[in-house]
């Protein structure tokens, strides 16, 4: 591991030190907060009575389904956008403030439209994660240099030869970052939508156990939450530098 | 000419598809457009309605200005000191992926019901992209600039104000109308949990109670609000980057 | 000698115009007979249409009017046989340097064995050995566009089209990267294309040059030279080198400086 990594290691290892002290030593109140050897305990209990894997089973299906339909949807409308100009110009003004607007208030309306069930939740984070990855898309083959291209067709390569060798490799780093917003936004509105309105998943399960005083399991759930986000992201940062490294100028 | 034309498209194209949905999903779920602009403008001449924005409206104040001052100074800090940077880019980006709204249990025992809890939901929203525009901004800025201004015999400040600043102000300005979008989603879920006042309490109070008339009102005024906000700070940062 | 007979692809009353608002007459008229294993250089301005004569020839742009053949056939699209290296850098930086010189052979489909033995006397041609599982971001400028050329000859195409190739590197290598290039036309026997703006360069190398005019570039001079086909960099040194450049600088002397906005 780099030096950079073992400094972040050390600094969380740390905070996490920290702040079970200042918990074991009640500064920071029982109620406030639980020390972080008991929520990793708690949520070692929960996992171990399997209580709450049909939450998590809901949670990965609709974080799963909305990422997927988002990368596909985002990839395909980005292609269509940039290959015409006037569409772009005409939605880049959506595309730009699209972030500005809340998706989750929609979910009374999305599940009007879908029926209760995981599908208006997907919807949601179909609906937060899909412009990152139309812009990325973009962004990504406005950056495919044409001295590639003009290679390409004196390899006499066909189109798809082209799209698969020339292309879409040339616009893997910006496709990249799409995949790592477009995660982070789809988790974010699926959880916030559970949290928020919804009868089951990891958000819904934090919501109730708050409501019904169950401050141990909501910290334990809320601890879950941490490591997916950090797992996750951690992974597509680790899988995008061993493809990208070589190829830093 | 062609492009009003395709902005007018795009505009019927919205009003279209909202017509679509309310025929479809009917008026249990949303209003249509015209009846919606109707109590939208109803509701912008009844007093209650801005004692709700005027909350939502202060509290967004606090935030975005501790949003941008701590976001930009510590963006400063972390792009001039090349290894913290590094290490804590990381981290920013995996926080910056937290569902922040499920903290929010957390923020009312520290905070407590009422305006700052609403406060600190904006920051926790908003400060992060901030940070990492500022930084890598800072973390960019060409070396050969630096080399100009000692060829120049600049003085510190004479180098701050007149090379390092124009160099990472566009991109500031790129966070800051990031920030700003956030921040203010951060102050609507804040009140919708933390809050008995504001633009978002009404939200969740309209979903709550059926009210889908005013729902559908309050949310169009909202997004209206945050665009036309966004529209500007995209029009700023347009000329920022020339 | 006729015309016809030994020549390996023809340029007729060839322009191109680049469309627009304020459309761009960027070529010709031009008219070229570039003979079977030929080495024809061409010089001329910047932004006279060197590139986009090559673009013609190559078929990855159409011309405007006139008529193109290679081989004696119409050119309509990319034919087979033609290799470009280009002005920019082209190496795809995914692939090392090794992946890139196999790049053309992997897709026609060529036998593993055949693939190594020819990619492997590429890379050691163009002096690329130590580098071959190197990545184009570890190379220098210089070096990315030995692995174009690398790519290209592994090909063994029949006509070879450089764009100022060796643009980018110090006189020194440049004139010993012509050696190898001379080396390279030897023993391939092609016809090669060279475009270039080093006088120098064009002298030392072709049989003959053609001097284009500032933009739309038409051909104002072609100088035939009388090299032995075992020439080398070291043909700097003779008088009639001298004499070569000399001529070339006295077609062109006008021309540039229309090009930079000084009357002629
Ligand atoms: N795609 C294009 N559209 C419009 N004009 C072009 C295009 N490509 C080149 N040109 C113009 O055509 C002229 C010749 O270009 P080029 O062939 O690249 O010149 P050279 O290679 O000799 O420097 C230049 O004036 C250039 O600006
Ligand atoms: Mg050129």
């Amino acid at each position: 591991m780099t030096r950079e990594g073992w400094t972040r290691l050390g600094l969380v290892a740390a905070g996490i030190a920290a702040l079970e002290a200042l918990c074991r030593t009640k500064v920071i109140k029982p109620l406030t907060l639980v020390p972080p050897s008991r929520m990793v305990h708690d949520l070692a209990g929960l996992l171990i009575a399997g209580d709450i894997f049909d939450d998590i089973g809901q949670t990965a299906i609709e974080v799963g389904g909305a990422f997927f339909l988002a990368i596909v949807l985002g990839v395909l409308m980005g292609a269509a956008i940039q290959a015409t100009p006037r569409l772009r110009r005409a939605v880049a003004p959506v595309l730009a403030s699209w972030y500005a607007v809340p998706s989750f208030v929609f979910y009374p309306l999305l599940v009007a439209l879908f029926g209760l069930s995981t599908s208006p939740l997907i919807a949601i984070g179909v609906l937060s994660a899909t412009p990152a990855m139309v812009v990325a898309t973009i962004g990504g083959l406005d950056r495919v240099p044409r001295v590639l291209l003009r290679a390409a067709r004196i390899h006499r390569l066909t189109a798809a030869q082209t799209l698969w060798l020339i292309t879409l490799p040339s616009a893997l780093p910006s496709l990249f970052t799409g995949l790592k917003l477009s995660f982070a936004y789809a988790f974010i509105g699926v959880i916030a939508g559970e949290f928020i309105l919804s009868g089951g998943g990891i958000g819904y399960g934090i919501a109730y156990a708050y409501e019904s005083f169950e401050t141990p399991k909501m910290y334990a759930l809320m601890l879950l939450v941490l490591i997916v986000a950090v797992g996750v992201n951690g992974a597509l940062h680790a899988w995008e530098g061993r493809l990208l490294q070589r190829r830093q100028r | 000419m062609t492009r009003l034309f395709d902005s007018l498209a795009i505009v019927a194209g919205i009003l279209l598809l909202w017509t679509g949905v309310f025929e479809y999903a009917g008026d249990s779920a949303i209003t249509g457009p015209l009846q919606t602009f109707r109590f939208a403008a109803n509701l912008l001449g009844r007093a209650d309605f801005w004692q709700h924005a005027q909350a939502t409206l202060s509290a967004f104040g606090y935030a975005l200005a501790i949003s941008a001052v701590a976001g930009i100074a510590l963006g400063l800090i972390l792009g001039l000191h090349r290894f913290s940077g590094d290490v804590a880019e990381p981290m920013l980006a995996s926080l910056y992926t937290i569902p922040k709204v499920t903290l929010y249990p957390l923020m009312l025992l520290v905070f407590g019901l009422g305006v700052s809890a609403k406060v600190a939901f904006g920051v926790i929203h908003g400060m992060i992209p901030v940070i990492l525009f500022t930084l890598s901004a800072v973390k960019n800025i060409p070396q050969v600039l630096l080399r100009t201004a000692k060829a120049l015999h600049l003085t510190p400040m004479q180098t701050a104000t007149h090379l390092l600043a124009p160099a990472v102000l566009p991109e500031i300005i790129s966070g800051l109308r990031i920030g700003f979008a956030l921040t203010f989603l951060g102050v609507l879920i804040g009140e919708m949990f933390a809050s008995q006042r504001g633009l978002g309490f009404l939200i969740i109070n309209g979903i709550n109670s059926h009210d889908v008339k005013r729902t559908t009102a309050v949310i169009l005024i909202v997004i209206t609000a945050s665009v036309a906000a966004n529209g500007a700070l995209l029009a700023l940062d347009r000329r920022a980057h020339h | 000698m006729t015309a016809e007979a030994g020549a390996h692809a023809t340029l007729r009353a060839v322009t191109r115009t680049y469309p627009g608002a304020r459309p761009v007459h960027a070529l010709g008229p031009i008219d070229l007979d570039l003979m079977r294993g030929e080495f024809f250089s061409v010089v001329g301005p910047s932004g006279c249409g060197k590139s986009t004569l090559l673009d013609v020839l190559a078929g990855l742009s159409e011309p405007t009017s006139g008529e193109i053949t290679f081989e004696g056939k119409p050119v309509r699209g990319v034919p087979d046989g033609i290799g470009v290296v280009f002005q920019e850098d082209a190496s795809f930086p995914w692939l090392s340097v090794r992946d890139n010189v196999a790049f053309g052979l992997r897709r026609m489909g060529t036998d593993p064995a055949e693939i190594t033995r020819r990619v492997d006397y590429a890379i050691g041609f163009m002096g690329l050995k130590d580098f071959a599982h190197s990545y184009p971001a570890q190379l220098s400028g210089g070096m990315r566009q030995r692995v174009c050329i690398a790519r290209t000859l592994v090909l063994q195409p029949r006509l070879i089209l450089l764009d100022e190739p060796f643009g980018a590197l110090d006189q020194q290598t440049r004139l010993l990267m012509g050696d190898e290039l001379l080396r390279l036309w030897r023993e391939t026997s092609a016809t090669v294309l060279l475009i270039t703006h080093a006088l120098d360069e064009a002298a030392m190398l072709s049989d003959r040059v053609g001097v284009m005019s500032a933009r739309p570039g038409v051909f104002i001079d072609l100088v035939q030279t009388n090299w032995p086909r075992d020439r080398d960099s070291r043909i700097v040194a003779e008088a009639e080198f001298g004499a070569v450049t000399g001529r070339l600088w006295g077609s062109l002397r006008a021309e540039s400086m229309k090009a930079i906005g000084r009357a002629g």
